[in-house]
């Protein structure tokens, strides 16, 4: 009887004791966390990193662009992911690093004949003043807006980028996700939502915005105007791993990946 | 002497075992009104209880619509389940064939098992769209997210009154019958009442459920921090504020947030208390209940 709880306890002690002590030397760690929507092309571009470096353990977590800048200023990630447009007091002691450009892209129902807005129409809109489709040539159907929790990072962008000064009417659902947003479009006739070029499909129907369709191309040369940069942060000069790992992506070879995602490449340290 | 030092051994080690369930409860409550006091001192308790608009980036910090939506959602989920639950826990208990019940307790509980992302994905598939067609409006409402709640708090409720109402000892059946009463009568003026202060345990346990559920109510209910003006109105939960905007906030606006806690875990002190009383008035009124 007694001798079975020695022979567990001694078990437990031995597990925790070889856990303890297992040599952690053969491994780097690097740690990786912030915006959902970078968290994607950066998952793809660790999958590839980790084919020619077997040695390094990567870690890659979600939890908004606010939560990458203050965990890689505190120094809990190496690098933070950030989708917003930084403002220089965001990045006081930190290193930007953008990897791509990716386009805020306005959604509707597949089944909605408007094809085209402009950012004027657009702010109208999202601040409640047009409240029909037929105000802009579309079906007699009641707008319904669809925005993002405030804080997220499409969010803000997309306050920056089309709303300016103008709030965000009150009475817009909130959906916590670019899936949920993309899902409430694509079952409402009358929604209008934003999502990341990234996430777009056939489930939504994305719009031209002054008259340019969301493309790598026309995000590219600068046409769409609503597009944001994907930036990665590093706490003072990346070194080590951080430094090898940030100079792959920026490479050729990590661009091309970038790509893949339908995000647009920049070869460029900003 | 040997048994002695065991008996005190075993003693002590129940008595950690118990109290350390309170030591965390405890650790919880001094960790969530230490991070969440400040923004409360500094906005003021009654503007930030009584405060009717939700802008962080504005520092506007009033979570009187959120308390109106939980409110609101719990109390329409409660409407929807009490009754479907308590007569489907009378029919398990007293009318069902025993191999009836043997098919539908498991299934019931199942029910319980189902993880509420899938409630709310659920929801979100089917049910919204539905509301829209039939209602009109977006389909994220107040009604939507307590239809979902009713489904997640039926096993719940279900499972505890129907064991309250297995326990009301026999003699008081048999004696209902013998007096020429009907299974009904028997049912309706025996069983039952002496049942109920079980059964006010089971609904007690439901509205806990159905006030700290987050995931579904974010999927289903719109979360605009606006009072509604109906119950197909989108609404906020005191739960949804906080895990929608957890992850971003900082300073005040994280302090709000903890504080936004603190009121929903006084909330639910208070709806505890007040089902409580009520447990403990019926049982006296009953006299023999057991539960």
């Amino acid at each position: 009887m007694n001798s079975k709880y020695i022979i567990l306890i001694l078990a437990v002690l031995v597990i925790i004791s070889a856990y303890m002590f297992t040599p952690k030397g053969n491994y780097e760690t690097l740690q990786i966390a912030g915006s959902t929507s970078v968290q994607p092309v950066v998952e793809k571009l660790v999958d590839k990193f980790q084919e020619t470096h077997p040695n390094v353990h990567i870690n890659v977590q979600g939890g908004g662009s606010g939560l990458g800048i203050r965990t890689v200023n505190q120094g809990i990630v190496q690098i933070g992911m950030s989708s917003e447009q930084l403002a220089p007091e965001d990045t006081t002691g930190l290193t930007a690093y953008q990897i791509g450009k990716d386009g805020i892209v306005i959604a509707v129902n597949n089944a909605n004949p408007v094809n085209n807005l402009t950012t004027d129409e657009l702010r109208e809109i999202f601040s409640g003043n047009i409240t029909n489709w037929n105000q802009l040539g579309g079906p007699n159907e009641e707008i319904h807006v669809i925005v993002r929790e405030s804080g997220s990072g499409t969010m803000q962008s997309f306050q920056n980028l089309v709303m300016g000064q103008t709030k965000i009417e009150k009475n817009a659902i909130v959906q916590s996700s670019t899936e949920s947003v993309k899902q409430a479009v694509k079952q409402d006739p009358g929604a209008i939502g934003f999502i990341s070029l990234v996430n777009l499909d056939s489930n939504v129907k994305a719009l031209k915005v002054n008259r340019v369709y969301p493309s790598q191309d026309t995000i590219s040369n600068g046409s769409y105007t609503l597009q944001r940069p994907f930036t990665l942060l590093v706490k003072g000069q990346p070194e080590g791993i951080t430094r090898e790992f940030i100079d792959w992506v920026l490479s050729p070879e990590g661009q091309a990946i970038v790509k893949q995602t339908k995000v647009v490449p920049v070869n460029a340290t900003t | 002497m040997k048994d002695r030092l065991g008996e005190f051994l075993i003693e002590k080690g129940l008595f950690i075992t118990a109290i350390s369930s309170v030591v965390i409860i405890l650790l919880i409550i001094v960790f969530i009104f230490s991070e969440g006091l400040p923004a409360m001192e500094s906005y003021g308790f009654l503007n930030f209880i009584f405060g009717s608009t939700w802008d962080p980036s504005s520092g506007q910090y009033g979570i009187l619509p959120m308390i109106v939506g939980s409110m609101g959602i719990t109390l329409l989920a409660l409407i929807f389940s009490v009754p479907l639950s308590l007569l489907c826990a009378i029919f398990m208990a007293e009318i069902a064939p025993k191999t009836v019940r043997k098919i539908m307790k498991p299934v019931i509980e199942t029910l319980a098992g189902i993880p509420s992302v899938v409630y709310g994905f659920f929801g979100l598939i089917v049910l919204v769209p539905l509301m829209r067609t039939y209602f009109g409006g977006t389909g994220f409402s107040m009604l939507t997210a307590s239809i979902i709640l009713t489904v997640m708090i039926l096993p719940t409720i279900v499972s505890v009154s129907e064991d309250s109402i297995r326990s009301v000892p026999s003699e008081y059946k048999e004696a209902s019958l013998a007096l020429g009463a009907t299974h009904w009568q028997t049912i309706k003026n025996v069983i039952f009442p002496a049942a109920v202060p079980g059964v006010i345990t089971a609904i007690i346990l439901g509205m806990g459920r159905a006030i700290g559920e987050t995931l579904a109510v974010i999927m289903v209910a719109g979360n605009v921090a606006q009072f509604p003006s109906s119950i197909m109105d989108p609404v906020r939960a005191l739960t949804s504020n906080i895990a929608l905007e957890m992850g971003y906030a900082t300073g005040m606006h994280y302090s709000a947030l903890f504080a936004t806690a603190i009121v929903l875990f006084m909330l639910i002190m208070i709806l505890l208390v007040i089902a409580n009383y009520f447990h403990y008035k019926k049982k006296i009124n009953v006299g023999g209940g057991y539960l």
